[in-house]
């Protein structure tokens, strides 16, 4: 397949391992900061076939693994309400909050549609005058553009029956907490490229400056996985840091303008909470107050009751911040596994926890 | 504790060498006393069902077999009897409907255990209100299926259930056939040099279903794969070739086919990854949606194992049946290596290939 297969090319893969492990004098911990780069690490093997040169640190770029327990709650809340719609993509579903998911309250007869895009739930609103529909808008930078073009459609449609629940995070912030760690063991970073084609790279310019550390934009294919962290390999071997672009097909410095425009327009920074890291100063996105019709929070006054994270052996909280792998978890495996999963990097598709379960047990 | 709070940042080394507890998110306990959608999901739970529950209760050597058919001996003659029930929704999807895979799920099973269907039943669960058009519809399905199979329906039941207790309409069926090869093919007739083939391209029938349950629209629109298998395991079976083992890859896919089966042969299985055919929109519907084609199910493809001296005779017999179809070779069995399925992959990474576990759910980015 075109796009596709070109990336998965197994001499190009082979030379550029054997590369980074001639390039190499020692051992380098780099973590990837994106859940789908976890799953293709994992899946594609490239993990152990760069050991011990290369120890991959898995982040915390998994959106449903972050999205805190209290707007999940309150998802599931609003769910139950007999007059609204609540319309998530589909591997939200199974996360639970404090004592339930959305898909088992589907199961209870709440109303739930999985949609593909934001744009559809926007279309379920027209359709559906009558009840309200509830987007619960989570993920990073790459779907933010998407959820404000689906408030923007709505609002030139004039619907008053549309709005989100909104959990939108933001890497940088989140980089810099994992990096201002004492303990912090990451030397270099792979970033997100599709975060990186909607946000370009110049944020991180800063950050690799302040923390003197390499950080390179890396695609998601084998090859684009190997050429990232060549590269990052590369500017470690030679003292060197800053952000480099390992994934050109796909993202330039300044990124797609018009969507970051988007962005601003609809959203604005705020603190946000995450899933088993905390509360991260201006790592999150709500709506600016134009838009409070918009926010289903601020239209039906909803404040998310404080639900506290009941104690079990999960390490979740480290795997997310890369200072444990999934595997030195007591309950990895044995306790939880994706049938009956204690932590939400099992649930998710894009989980660290869950890629192990699939790609590593023996 | 300070786990009380999951903003606290630093993990204390005194606490933790107490206890393996910091941050936490914990989810829901899944209630063990309850059945769950997955259990009904071809992967791990479902197979921990069956073992505790049913053969646990129903224990005999007939059950034991473990295969998608019993085998039992009536006066001399080999039988295969089977039995699969069909809840598909939505009950029309592009390529088939449930009738389409009420009758070829049940032929197919008997197929492989290398038997020719004889006979069927067809038992239907209808909900009140269903339109009696669409249960023609569905029924003339059956017919149709069931005449391209040589299967007779011979037998039935109707029962009808209230009103929103159901999806419309489900049926269960059993179906008898006699088996053409003697040892029939099964998973202890596996060996160590066997080649595995499979008919064609594989996933289409799970995208086809999720597609039309969603309202998701590729264009052009992917079918299902639903056909009878019978054409494809007969005209090996009647011209003498030794076939060791037979397998659909329905539910959990073409991995969890070769995991049942390499747990069962007590053998590993290696695949190429390369060597799997799968076509381009099944492949790009799949990467959009954050699915691996290989746990994706299909209703009208099976893996073959036979000695490497037939591989080619095979493949071309299936060529000549289905020219539209890519039937390959996708591995090798081989001793016992520890793992059950070692996959290479498409760059050239040996891994394990796990049966599906949970439920495949489409991806967020």
């Amino acid at each position: 397949m075109k796009y596709m297969d070109e990336y998965r090319n197994p001499q190009l893969a082979k030379n550029l391992i054997r590369e980074i492990k001639q390039f190499a004098h020692q051992t380098w911990n780099i973590m990837e900061i994106c859940g789908g780069q976890t799953h293709a690490i994992l899946r594609f093997g490239i993990d152990r076939a760069l050991t011990p040169e290369v120890q991959l640190i898995h982040g915390p770029g998994c959106p449903v693994c972050v999205t805190p327990i209290q707007k999940i709650d309150l998802a599931i809340q609003l769910a139950l309400e007999t007059d609204i719609i609540l319309c998530s993509f589909g591997d939200m579903l199974r996360v639970p909050g404090s004592k339930t998911s959305l898909l088992s309250a589907r199961g209870r007869g709440a109303n739930v549609q999985t949609v593909y895009s934001p744009l559809d739930s926007v279309k379920i609103a027209q359709q559906n005058l009558n009840k309200q529909v509830v987007f619960f808008a989570v993920g990073f930078e790459t779907t933010a553009p998407v959820n404000a073009m689906a408030i923007k459609k709505a609002k030139e449609l004039g619907l008053t029956n549309f709005s989100l629940l909104c959990a939108q995070v933001l890497v940088p912030p989140a980089m810099e907490v994992l990096l201002s760690d004492p303990y912090c063991q990451i030397q270099g970073f792979l970033a997100a490229g599709h975060v990186c084609t909607v946000m370009g790279y110049h944020e991180y310019e800063p950050i690799a400056e302040k923390y003197k550390i390499p950080i390179v934009v890396t695609g998601f294919e084998p090859v684009d996985l190997l050429l990232g962290i060549k590269e990052c390999i590369c500017m470690l071997e030679k003292g060197k840091y800053g952000v480099q672009n390992a994934y050109t097909r796909s993202v330039q410095r300044e990124g797609n303008v018009t969507a970051q425009q988007l962005i601003k327009e609809i959203f604005e920074v705020c603190d946000q909470d995450w899933r088993g890291l905390g509360c991260i100063p201006h790592s999150g996105l709500r709506l600016k107050s134009d838009y409070a019709d918009y926010d289903v929070e601020k239209k039906f006054h909803l404040t998310p009751e404080k639900n506290e994270e009941k104690q079990t052996v999960c390490i979740a909280g480290e795997i997310l911040q890369g200072k444990k792998k999934p595997t030195d978890c007591p309950a990895f495996a044995t306790l939880c596994t994706p049938e009956n999963p204690i932590g939400a990097p099992m649930v998710s598709n894009e989980g660290a926890c869950s890629a192990y379960y699939q790609y590593e047990k023996r | 504790m300070f786990i009380d709070n999951f903003y606290t940042k630093e993990l204390r080394m005194d606490e933790k060498e107490k206890q393996p507890i910091t941050w936490s998110c914990p989810v829901e306990q899944l209630d063990k006393s309850k059945i769950v959608l997955a259990h009904g999901g071809g992967g791990t739970l479902m197979h921990q069902l069956i073992k505790n529950v049913f053969e646990n209760a129903f224990k005999n050597p007939l059950l034991q077999q473990h295969h998608d058919s019993a085998f039992i001996d009536v006066q001399g003659v080999k039988l295969a009897f089977t039995t699969d029930s069909f809840v598909v929704k939505p009950i029309f999807f592009p390529g088939g409907d449930i009738g389409k895979l009420a009758v070829c799920g049940t032929v197919n099973d008997l197929a492989m255990a290398g038997a020719c269907p004889l006979y069927m039943s067809a038992g239907f669960i209808l909900e009140e209100g269903l339109q009696i058009g669409i249960l023609q519809k569905i029924v003339q399905t059956m017919k149709r299926e069931a005449d391209h199979a040589g299967v007779y329906i011979v037998t039935g039941d109707t029962k009808v259930i209230n009103n929103s207790s159901g999806d419309g309409l489900y049926i269960n069926t059993s179906g008898i056939g006699i088996v053409k090869q003697d040892p029939p093919p099964c998973p202890s007739q596996i060996q160590p040099g066997d080649c595995i083939l499979i008919n064609g391209d594989i996933g289409r029938h799970g995208l086809a279903v999720l597609n039309a349950r969603e309202e998701i629209h590729f264009d052009p629109e992917l079918e299902s794969d639903c056909m009878s298998l019978v054409p494809a395991v007969l005209s090996l079976l009647n011209l003498g070739i030794p076939v060791h083992c037979l397998r659909d890859c329905t539910r959990g896919g073409l991995s969890s086919a070769l995991n049942e089966l390499a747990e069962e042969s007590g053998l590993s299985f290696y695949i190429r990854e390369e060597d799997i055919p799968i076509r381009d929109d099944v492949r790009g519907a799949c990467e959009i949606l954050g699915l691996n084609p290989l746990y994706v199910a299909n209703e009208g493809r099976f893996i073959a194992f036979v000695p490497k001296q037939y591989v080619s005779e095979v493949l071309q017999i299936w060529q000549d049946l289905y020219p539209d179809l890519t039937p390959k070779q996708i591995g090798v069995v081989s001793e016992n290596k520890g793992t059950p399925v070692i996959l290479q992959n498409t760059i050239g990474i040996e891994l394990a290939l796990p049966m599906l576990s949970g439920e495949q759910l489409p991806r967020i980015c």
